[in-house]
């Protein structure tokens, strides 16, 4: 299966791919911009995405909270995330209204600082702040992110500080910052724009010429510090966090090959037999077989810079003390890295791993989505036509060599959430008893 | 630079819901096509009126076990080996049950669909459900439920359904069960359970995607040749509230950074005259990120990350309910912004700009809705636990379009009850129970979490 992809260049250094489908009367816009929380500088952790709530704030001919009111007005969807190597912005719409999509992403491109105040800035500031009591604060394991961050990369690369931002430095954030932000990386050469769904062609081109056009390409952004790192950690590392959580939970996270690359494949085929759905390897043994599981996964974060990070997440039954929960994860991973995998398990993998490539490209925005992700990170939005070949070409000879070279106990980090009050709680009892 | 103009809209290009066909095949079970060829994927969708109202007194949780059971082993395969099969043709297979149905599903691609829903019509036709795994599947749950004592947003919507519903009523607690009455479920009764309500004059199969309508009833035909026939019994179902006045439940979070705030009461079933006008109301209130509650909360305020509000819908009245979760300090203005905009909305006709945008969002979005096979076959089986006309989806444009000011005022004042409104957070007592009894919404009760 092919999707037709299209793919022409601005003058501005605007990257434009196009997918037609007249299957619905639909169409999805997608932008992404390639500067995520990897871009921050120190002091300014979270700026990215709380720049990301700016965008929905207005632009020169946009009021406040309009592009949301006239998008959902035309019918259609939208949002905006962020990320540590991309922020995108994307809408779907009645095929008819693709030129407000357009119109509004070009606006907001071209002449965002005009509608931007201080007291916009104060609302969102408090909105993020909000956001992170809310996904981070207040919710189990919501730390798991940052302080995942923190574990596994050295203090001064660019992925190792908090995506979410730290509240001080969210108050530190000004107007000031959000225009050089603005000046430095929401330019046309820093972007591409996709389009996926019912829409002509020749007029697409003609009304992305007509809004982008004229928007003038940027200065260049500041170069990142080194990011490459070498393939294993060296070492085992090992954070535990008492945090407020019912069960232990375990993230057991390796360093991975960069998304995109030839090696990447394998790798995710390595965490498909390990972690998806019921017929995997941490599913089957540690949930169904020996039940000291009530859940177990794999996935992983799809960093096309530096190193890719494979995650094994565990949570522990409620009977099962800590230790044994490490335990038994080292094991079914030492086995892994002893053993390998066999051609069965590769071609379960490689299976479901296809049918939710088609399925998940039955969406125009995943289309949009997909086709800007493989344009940002390789200038290639055609590699969506070749993911299920990539995939299918994973023998079991490459998973076992990845798993030889990434899967040892010198790439292993530990990240383990423990109990507060079952530590607390044994405290107590270790003090009633006279032993502590 | 960029043109100033805002460019006007093209003309519309006319959509359909996908024709679909619904017949009920010789051997009694209701089959529903929908013909959808535009990628080599198909969804089958098996829904049984067994949902969890029909749970028994004492038995909350029988009907999540048993649909998740139903996967566990059957008379030649064990559930690992069931699993195997399916992830093998590159099918993920999941089952479970809400308030009104248990269902099956599978997306798989078209070659290997005829395989995959042989071996579903199979494994759901005769389960074994193995002692030891239905044994798993309790252990799993009662972990669950430990896990939303640390949960504050799953906690505060089970609590406010429980300070809700009188006791007697099914939907006063969790629908996959408590702790209690899971603990006292047994094997015995899953399998009575599935004796009882799985029957073919209980089942429709939904399939959506790549396939004709002759190839399905084939298909299904064959797959499901041994599922039992007869038609289960229908059940009263108690759905009265547990009290008509106002009244504040707060459960208590020590040094909570937020206070998860769920306030509403008993709302009205999904097939009631009124439904239109009540999704554009609420819409307006709280549906949209427009809407009054969020705009007020989130971009006036700053008091969250988001606030909304909704109707539950199920067959019986289900919760109507604003949700949000705000910085501690702020909860009683919070809430007192709630109580205002639910007042408003039933003071005053909403503006017609108000009101085209509802109208418009919702008659626009509806494509939008139905890109994929699983939520083509997801629509259709909300026709069949409705029971609502074969029609319903080519009339809903016409239906929000016909809307009018008057009617989404009568809706806010006949459907919402600001006197009865039960208001639960979950937050830190101490903090935030003084401010709250300035605001009179009721009696307030403290309980530890």
């Amino acid at each position: 299966m092919r999707i037709p992809v299209e793919t022409f260049r601005l003058d501005n250094g605007l990257l434009v791919t196009l997918s037609e489908d007249h299957t619905a009367p639909i169409v999805a816009v997608n932008l992404w911009y390639h500067v995520g929380s990897a871009n921050e500088r120190i002091g300014r952790t979270g700026f990215a995405h709380l720049f990301e709530h700016m965008l929905f704030q207005g632009s020169a001919h946009v009021g406040s909270n309009e592009h949301f009111e006239l998008i959902q007005r035309a019918g259609g969807t939208l949002n905006g995330s962020t990320w540590l190597e991309r922020t995108n912005y994307f809408e779907t719409v009645p095929s008819n209204e693709l030129a407000l999509a357009l119109w509004l992403e070009a606006d907001r491109m071209g002449e965002l600082l005009p509608a931007m105040t201080q007291e916009k800035l104060d609302t969102q500031r408090d909105v993020v702040k909000n956001e992170r009591r809310w996904a981070v604060d207040n919710q189990p394991y919501g730390t798991m992110l940052e302080k995942l961050q923190e574990l596994v990369f050295p203090s001064t690369h660019p992925f190792q500080h908090s995506l979410i931002g730290s509240m001080e430095d969210l108050s530190a954030a000004s107007l000031d910052d959000v225009a050089q932000f603005f000046a430095t990386y929401y330019t046309p050469d820093n972007a591409v724009l996709s389009i996926a769904g019912d829409f002509d062609a020749s007029d697409a081109r003609q009304l992305v010429a007509d809004y982008f056009g004229d928007i003038p390409a940027g200065s260049g952004k500041p170069p990142l510090p080194p990011m490459n790192l070498p393939p294993v950690f060296g070492q085992s590392l090992r954070e535990v966090v008492y945090d407020n959580v019912s069960l232990p939970r375990l993230f057991m996270t390796f360093r991975s090959p960069v998304f995109g690359s030839e090696q990447y494949y394998a790798a995710s085929v390595a965490g498909a037999i390990l972690g998806l759905r019921k017929g995997s390897r941490l599913q089957r043994s540690l949930v169904r077989d020996r039940q000291i599981a009530a859940d177990a996964g794999a996935f992983t974060f799809d960093l096309a810079k530096g190193t890719d990070l494979l995650v094994v997440d565990v949570t522990a039954r409620p009977e099962i003390p800590v230790p044994q929960l490490e335990e038994e994860v080292e094991r079914e991973i030492d086995r892994f890295y002893r053993e390998g995998v066999t051609a069965t398990e590769v071609k379960r993998a490689v299976a479901l791993i296809e049918t939710d490539l088609v399925t998940s490209l039955q969406s125009a925005g995943e289309r949009a989505d997909r086709l800007s992700m493989f344009a940002t990170f390789f200038n290639r939005p055609e590699l969506i036509n070749e993911q299920s070949d990539r995939y299918r070409a994973v023998t079991m000879d490459r998973v076992n060599e990845l798993i030889s070279e990434r899967f040892g106990e010198n790439n292993r980090a530990s990240l383990l959430y423990v109990p507060r009050e079952g530590v607390e709680s044994e405290g107590i009892l270790a003090a009633a008893a006279g032993t502590a | 630079m960029v043109a100033v103009l805002r460019p006007k809209p093209g003309p519309p290009r006319s959509y359909h819901f996908p024709n679909f066909h619904d017949e009920v095949l010789p051997s009694g079970v209701r089959l529903v096509t929908a013909p959808v060829s535009k990628l080599p994927v198909v969804t089958v969708l098996v829904i049984v009126d067994a949902g969890s109202a029909h749970d028994p007194a004492g038995k909350e949780g029988v009907a999540a076990l048993t649909a998740g059971g139903l996967l566990e082993g059957g008379e030649e395969l064990d559930g690992a080996a069931i699993a195997e099969r399916f992830e093998q043709l590159g099918t993920s297979v999941e089952s479970g049950a809400d308030w009104d149905s248990a269902f099956v599903k599978i997306t798989t691609l078209s070659d290997r669909l005829e395989e995959a829903t042989l071996l579903l019509g199979e494994t759901v036709s005769s389960p074994a459900f193995p002692e030891r795994e239905v044994e798993r599947l309790r252990a799993e749950r009662l972990a669950e439920i430990l896990q939303l004592e640390t949960e504050p947003r799953g906690l505060a919507d089970e609590k406010f359904t429980e300070f809700l519903y009188a006791a007697e009523s099914r939907y006063s607690r969790p629908d996959e069960g408590s702790t209690e009455s899971v603990t006292a479920l047994s094997r015995q009764d899953v399998v009575d359970f599935y004796r009882t309500r799985y029957r073919t004059g209980s089942t429709t199969v939904v399939i959506a995607g790549d396939i004709s309508r002759e190839s399905a009833r084939q298909l299904i035909g064959k797959a499901f040749q041994k599922w039992p026939s007869g038609k289960p019994s229908s059940q009263r179902l108690i759905t009265s509230a547990r009290t008509t006045r106002r009244s504040v439940h707060i459960v208590d979070k020590a040094d909570a950074p937020q206070s998860e705030l769920r306030v509403g009461h008993v709302g009205l079933p999904r097939k009631h005259p009124s439904f239109f006008p009540a999704l554009v109301m609420n819409a307006i209130l709280g549906g949209l990120f427009g809407s009054r509650i969020n705009l007020n909360l989130r971009e006036v305020h700053g008091y969250t990350y988001g606030a909304s509000s909704y109707f539950d819908w199920r067959r019986g009245p289900g919760p109507f309910v604003v949700s949000t979760a705000v910085q501690s300090e702020v909860t009683a203005p919070a809430l007192r912004e709630i109580f205002l905009e639910i007042d408003r909305i039933r003071g005053d006709r909403v503006s017609d700009s108000e009101l085209s945008l509802a109208r418009d969002y919702l008659e626009g979005v509806f494509p939008i809705r139905y890109e994929t096979t699983a939520a083509i076959a997801s629509a259709l089986a909300t026709l069949v636990i409705h029971d609502l006309p074969a029609d319903y989806y080519d009339s809903y444009r016409k239906n929000i379009r016909a809307v009018s000011a008057d009617e989404v005022l009568e809706a806010a004042r006949s459907q919402l009850h600001p006197d009865q409104l039960q208001t639960i957070i979950v937050g830190d007592a101490r903090l935030v129970r003084d401010p709250i009894a300035e605001l009179q919404a009721g009696d307030i009760q403290v309980h530890s979490a």
